[in-house]
């Protein structure tokens, strides 16, 4: 699905991506941790070419991104922060990603699911934070495409609409497709991921299923095993 | 019908002076004006047929009625003069003269006037000439209704449309003339009246005075000359009521003004000329009710110019309104509408509340280095001249129009 | 490119600021024309106001829709679209709906008050013209600064120099240069002087109708062709369109390159 090769990104003098190798296969949800700062909402942008690399190279279906910007149909994608043009309401925003992508959508039954509709005729700045990130959702997973990217979905959301994001991600992951999340909730990494991609200072320090990660560093719950990744780290 | 009007003519200028009437026509026993001069006696009147007489150094010596019908063509072949007048009471009417010899050393004229009195010159039209009608040491003529078409390229070798050389009491009225040098030309000529006459497309000046005074124009246009009209070295001129208009170029101005004085410039219009006026060492001019109309300088004033008045004038949109090139004013301005005025009128009386100062600094920058002038209503140079407005350093502060009016002079 | 510029239009069009600037024409217009009952006089002192204004509120305008549209613009940038119809798309609509506003807020009281039966009509057309360019090319001139700044108050404080320079301080440089060096003929650097200032050029434009009899006035050759033919006015409006596409070029150009 996603193959990277040498990457390398630099902002200024810092070396945020250093030389990264990655191939993500079809289907599964894959979550890329990492300490703050250690480029895992670069290498999101990179592959939604948000991001313009110093070197390497990112395929997504097998086609180099840098060469055409349609592969972006195949994916959807959950920016961090959700913030949108304020003079827009919910509906026309809506229509709006429609229009520019152009896809049969499956709007009505997620404002069904996250109880959008007293909120569509509201200008979107006025809107809370959490509601906000619902509408964010929406716009995400309104699309069927095969690869679908979350950098931290759960940010602001109520315990009953994060149970219905879960729900979405592994109905999602049913129809076989490839999930991308970045989060900072170890126990909402470990309870939707099948893999992990380990970042720490723009290298991949570790690649395979939770499991793995324990084994390796011998410790008996996740959060633990991240801690001391960290730990030994910086020791 | 040919002889009953010949019959009348007979009739009139028999009962009168006991004239004759002589007819040329190509065909007649009497085939040239030449001939028929030399027949003629005292106040007869020849009669012109139309035709094509080629012929020229036709001299007029005795007072005669030349008169053209139906405007035959005397042809002079570029070989000299056409019509020299040496007598008084001499009409010449109806004619179209063409092809005036040129030279260098000669100005042959389609006319020539020399001192004679009481002459008529009318519905003239010449054309192909070097100087048209040229009056000499004459008094008391008129040149009525007369078209000069020109067809001059350079200076040194062109004429004058009308020219009077010591010539008093002279009535110029609408004649049009154009493509020559001047299009009048007065030099020494005194008490001489302008009027209704149309000037335009002249290379130098549409009407240019020298060392003339006590004369009076007026109802004129002048378009699109060098010069509208130049008056040098000459008192008591007035000048009423004309039009300048599109005189554009670097020499080139609405009026220009040498050494006048005592002159009165009233109700004349002046309109989209490079300089409407431009004076020089003139004094004592009033200057009253003129429209200035989008002039590139309504009026330049170069150096030594006292006592003149500038009052009841409109000037309207020009890219500058007065230039100065000196610090030193002893001219008056007031009661003038000037549409770049900024201030306000509180007390509604329709005169302004703050003086208007119609110098700006940018124009005596403009005069110092001229290319300047590309920056003309830039930011930069409002605020430079609002700085010189609030404290003159480089134009004159005494140059003040205290009475600015806020609406249009109107009379 | 067409959708995103239909959309930032729409967004824009809704926006208080285009109704503020729309307000502030229309009532310069009424009060010019119907305190003055003027036509000429008012069309001059628009062409003064215009010439600074428009370049001013264009700088500002461009900064400010770029910084408030950050998450618009990243929100974009992950669907399928190309990053040049991005922001061409963005850069049309704000520039485009600035220039709308000029032109309906002027007209409106224009043809209220007879424009259509006067003389000044053309005098009039040619200063919405360069109004409009001068519009386009600010806002293109601000969206390159905002481009360049991720720093927000850097990129307002750039904007404001840059129409600073171009509006005054660069004509008072020009000054200064042609009158140290009054003793060589001038006529060529003045010109392409005025070429390199988008405002200075727009200026000439309008010279060009009000003050041809002044600039008449001068000498130098060059000049007199420049000023007494077409030539000017061809040689004016081709810079002008050159001004418009550097910068919108430089906008794709820098855009390409960008990190979001």
């Amino acid at each position: 699905m996603v193959s990277i090769k040498g990457l390398h990104k630099k902002f200024g003098k810092n070396q945020v991506l250093n030389g990264i190798d990655l191939s993500i296969g079809d289907g599964g949800i894959f979550a890329v941790l990492g300490p703050n700062g250690s480029g895992k909402t670069t290498l999101i942008k990179a592959i939604l070419g948000m991001v313009v690399p110093n070197k390497g190279e990112i395929k997504v279906h097998g086609e180099d991104i840098r060469k055409n910007t349609d592969y972006r149909y195949k994916i959807d994608y959950l920016p961090q922060i959700a913030n949108f043009p304020n003079n827009l309401k919910v509906k026309e925003l809506i229509r709006m990603i429609k229009d520019l992508r152009g896809k049969a959508a499956h709007d009505e039954r997620l404002i069904e699911v996250f109880k959008l509709q007293p909120f569509l005729n509201q200008k979107l700045g006025n809107l809370s934070g959490g509601t906000r990130q619902k509408v964010n959702i929406l716009l995400t997973f309104m699309f069927d495409s095969p690869l679908i990217i979350l950098d931290e979905p759960t940010t602001g959301l109520d315990p009953i609409s994060l149970i219905r994001l879960k729900d979405l991600i592994q109905a999602e992951k049913a129809k076989g497709k490839t999930i991308l999340i970045t989060s900072h909730i170890m126990s909402f990494v470990e309870e939707v991921s099948d893999e992990i991609v380990f970042l720490l200072e723009g290298e991949i320090y570790f690649k395979g299923p939770i499991q793995e990660l324990k084994t390796k560093t011998n410790q008996p719950d996740f959060e633990h095993a991240i801690a001391s990744i960290l730990t030994d780290n910086h020791a | 019908m040919k002889h009953i009007l010949a019959f009348l003519l007979i009739f009139f200028t028999t009962s009168i002076g006991f004239a004759q009437l002589i007819e040329v026509c190509e065909t007649c026993p009497i085939s040239k004006i030449k001939q028929a001069i030399a027949q003629a006696s005292n106040n007869d009147t020849i009669v012109v047929a139309k035709g094509n007489y080629k012929e020229y150094d036709i001299i007029v010596d005795k007072p005669l009625t030349i008169l053209g019908k139906d405007y035959p063509v005397i042809d002079g072949e570029l070989k000299g003069e056409i019509i020299t007048i040496k007598s008084d009471n001499v009409t010449i009417d109806g004619l179209f003269l063409i092809n005036v010899g040129m030279s260098y050393t000669e100005d042959f004229a389609a006319i020539r006037v020399k001192k004679s009195k009481n002459f008529v010159i009318q519905n003239v039209v010449l054309e192909k000439l070097f100087f048209g009608i040229y009056l000499e040491k004459s008094s008391y003529g008129k040149v009525f209704h007369n078209k000069i078409i020109g067809d001059a390229v350079q200076e040194y070798s062109s004429g004058n449309g009308i020219q009077l050389w010591h010539s008093n009491h002279i009535g110029i009225e609408q004649n049009h003339v154009q493509n020559v040098r001047d299009g009048i030309y007065l030099e020494f000529s005194d008490d001489c009246t302008i009027k209704n006459n149309f000037s335009a497309e002249n290379l130098r000046y549409g009407l240019h005075f020298m060392f003339s005074n006590d004369d009076i124009y007026q109802d004129n246009t002048f378009e699109n000359n060098g010069a509208g009209v130049a008056v040098m070295f000459s008192k008591n001129i007035k000048m009423y009521n004309n039009i300048f208009k599109e005189n554009w170029g670097t020499a080139s101005y609405g009026l220009l003004l040498k050494e006048i004085n005592d002159a009165e410039i009233i109700g004349n219009t002046f309109e989209e000329n490079t300089i409407g006026i431009n004076t020089e060492g003139s004094n004592r001019v009033v200057y009253k009710n003129n429209d200035f109309i989008g002039n590139g300088w309504a009026i330049k004033v170069r150096g030594a110019c006292y006592a003149n008045q500038f009052i009841e004038n409109n000037f309207l949109y020009n890219s500058f309104d007065i230039a100065y090139n000196s610090k030193v004013n002893d001219n008056v301005f007031n009661n003038n509408y000037w549409s770049n005025y900024t201030g306000y009128d509180l007390d509604k009386d329709g005169i302004g509340d703050v003086p208007y100062r119609p110098v700006k600094l940018f124009s005596y920058i403009v005069n110092r280095t001229p290319e300047t002038i590309i920056l003309l209503r830039s930011l930069f140079i409002d605020i430079i001249d609002f700085s010189e407005k609030v404290s003159p350093v480089f134009t004159p502060d005494n140059l003040l129009d205290n009475n600015p009016l806020t609406r249009r002079n109107t009379w | 490119m067409l959708k995103i510029l239909k959309y930032s239009f729409y967004d824009l069009m809704r926006s208080r600021w285009s109704y503020v600037y729309f307000a502030f024409y229309l009532l310069l217009g009424i009060l010019l024309l119907f305190l003055n009952n003027d036509l000429s006089k008012a069309v001059i002192t628009l062409m003064n106001v215009i010439i600074v204004l428009v370049p001013l509120i264009g700088a500002i305008f461009g900064v400010m829709y770029y910084y408030n549209s950050k998450e618009f613009t990243e929100l974009l940038l992950a669907q399928p679209l190309k990053r040049s119809s991005i922001f061409l798309g963005q850069y049309l609509g704000v520039a485009l709906s600035l220039s709308v506003s000029l032109i309906i807020g002027l007209g409106i009281p224009f043809v209220f008050y007879g424009l259509f039966k006067s003389n000044a009509i053309w005098d009039f057309s040619l200063l919405l013209i360069t109004g409009t360019f001068l519009t386009l090319i600010f806002t293109a001139l601000a969206f390159n600064i905002a481009l360049s700044n991720e720093n927000k108050i850097k990129g307002f404080g750039y904007a404001i120099l840059l129409w600073l320079f171009l509006a005054i301080i660069y004509d008072g440089l020009f000054l200064m240069t042609l009158i140290m060096f009054e003793d060589y003929p001038l006529d060529k650097l003045s010109l392409v002087g005025t070429m390199l200032n988008p405002i200075d050029l727009s200026r000439t434009l309008i010279l060009l109708k009000l003050d041809i009899s002044a600039l008449l006035g001068y000498t130098g050759a060059i000049f007199k062709q420049f000023f007494g033919t077409n030539f000017g006015l061809i040689v004016s409006f081709t810079t002008l369109i050159v001004w418009v596409i550097l910068p919108v070029l430089r906008i794709v150009f820098k855009s390409k390159k960008k990190d979001f």
